[in-house]
């Protein structure tokens, strides 16, 4: 995210935290962002059916046009296929957060299912991203602060990057 | 012309009217500076935005965040013309100040969120959506004027 600034002084993130490189080759995330964003998703894990359930109710009610995608599902507020659909993508989010220089590893097998069954346009992940951090202010209040939110959204960015990776 | 329920024009009144504008607006501006650090190419001259901290406790950052939320109050007194009540605004961010019109909706975007940590479970599904077609015609109508 340190792209070039046309404005006088150039930001820093927590200058006494290193840069790791992510596995796919570019610096994103540094050490402490990485702690913070696990730390958020552990304690998620839990309570992973409520959340994911309550991230693709906000962004099928937010975005209509990702309902498209549940056709096959009953995706009133409480039902238990949101539950456990919901579930799935907070666990693997979760997952992937430990250890987030593996990202590549971790995902090929969701990269394969996105790419060659579920083919969901990858304009989605922005959506449901969104819906995901809305999620995590409502729950965590004052906590979700700015640079909480900073980690997050390119955690979740680069999540949806490589989810996307085997399209094309 | 925006068509607008009810629920949703109860909505937009009930937020906004409950809302700490002098709060809110420099939540949601320092936020966008924090994590889109691009937007802080418009401020250059706003002095130290150097990290987060420096960003959040900036006076400059923390006026312009008032002055934006008053100028969202327009569109909340004006719901059934918004985009007359920002012509001339959209005008003067295309033409004066230059502003990348996809700037509106990144801020759009956190100002959803710091209202969604203020809120909690009030801020429910239902209610995100209302929100977010508020600011979506507000975004609209900002970038209505640029040609």
């Amino acid at each position: 995210m340190q792209a070039n600034h046309t404005c006088a002084v150039r930001p820093s993130r927590h200058s006494t935290s290193t840069h790791s490189t992510s596995a796919t080759g570019y610096n994103m995330l540094t050490d402490h962002e990485k702690e913070l964003i696990a730390k958020i998703w552990d304690k998620m894990i839990p309570v992973a059916s409520d959340i994911g359930a309550e991230c693709l109710l906000r962004m099928m009610t937010t975005f209509p046009g990702t309902k498209t995608y549940f056709a096959h599902l009953d995706i009133r507020p409480r039902s238990p296929h949101l539950r456990s659909h919901g579930k799935k993508i907070v666990l693997a989010i979760a997952e992937c957060s430990k250890d987030i220089s593996s990202m590549m590893v971790t995902l090929a097998p969701l990269q394969t299912l996105h790419a060659y069954k579920l083919r969901i346009d990858p304009c989605n992940f922005k959506l449901l991203c969104h819906c995901i951090l809305v999620t995590l202010a409502a729950h965590m209040g004052d906590e979700f602060d700015p640079v909480a939110h900073a980690a997050m959204d390119k955690y979740l960015s680069a999540f949806a990057a490589v989810l996307a990776e085997k399209y094309r | 012309m925006v068509e607008w329920t009810d629920f949703e024009r109860a909505t937009i009144q009930s937020i906004f009217s409950k809302m700490d504008y002098d709060d809110v607006g420099p939540a949601a501006l320092s936020r966008c500076l924090v994590v889109y650090p691009w937007t802080q190419r418009y401020f250059g001259n706003f002095g130290n935005l150097y990290n987060a901290a420096a960003i959040q406790g900036n006076p400059m950052v923390a006026a312009h965040g008032k002055t934006v939320l008053r100028g969202l109050d327009r569109a909340v007194k004006n719901m059934d013309d918004i985009k007359a009540t920002y012509a001339e605004l959209s005008v003067l961010h295309s033409e004066k100040l230059r502003v990348d019109p996809d700037n509106f909706r990144l801020l759009a975007d956190c100002l959803t969120i710091v209202v969604a940590a203020r809120m909690g479970a009030d801020f429910t599904a239902d209610v995100q959506r209302a929100f977010q077609k508020f600011l979506a015609v507000v975004v609209s109508s900002l970038g209505r004027q640029y040609h």
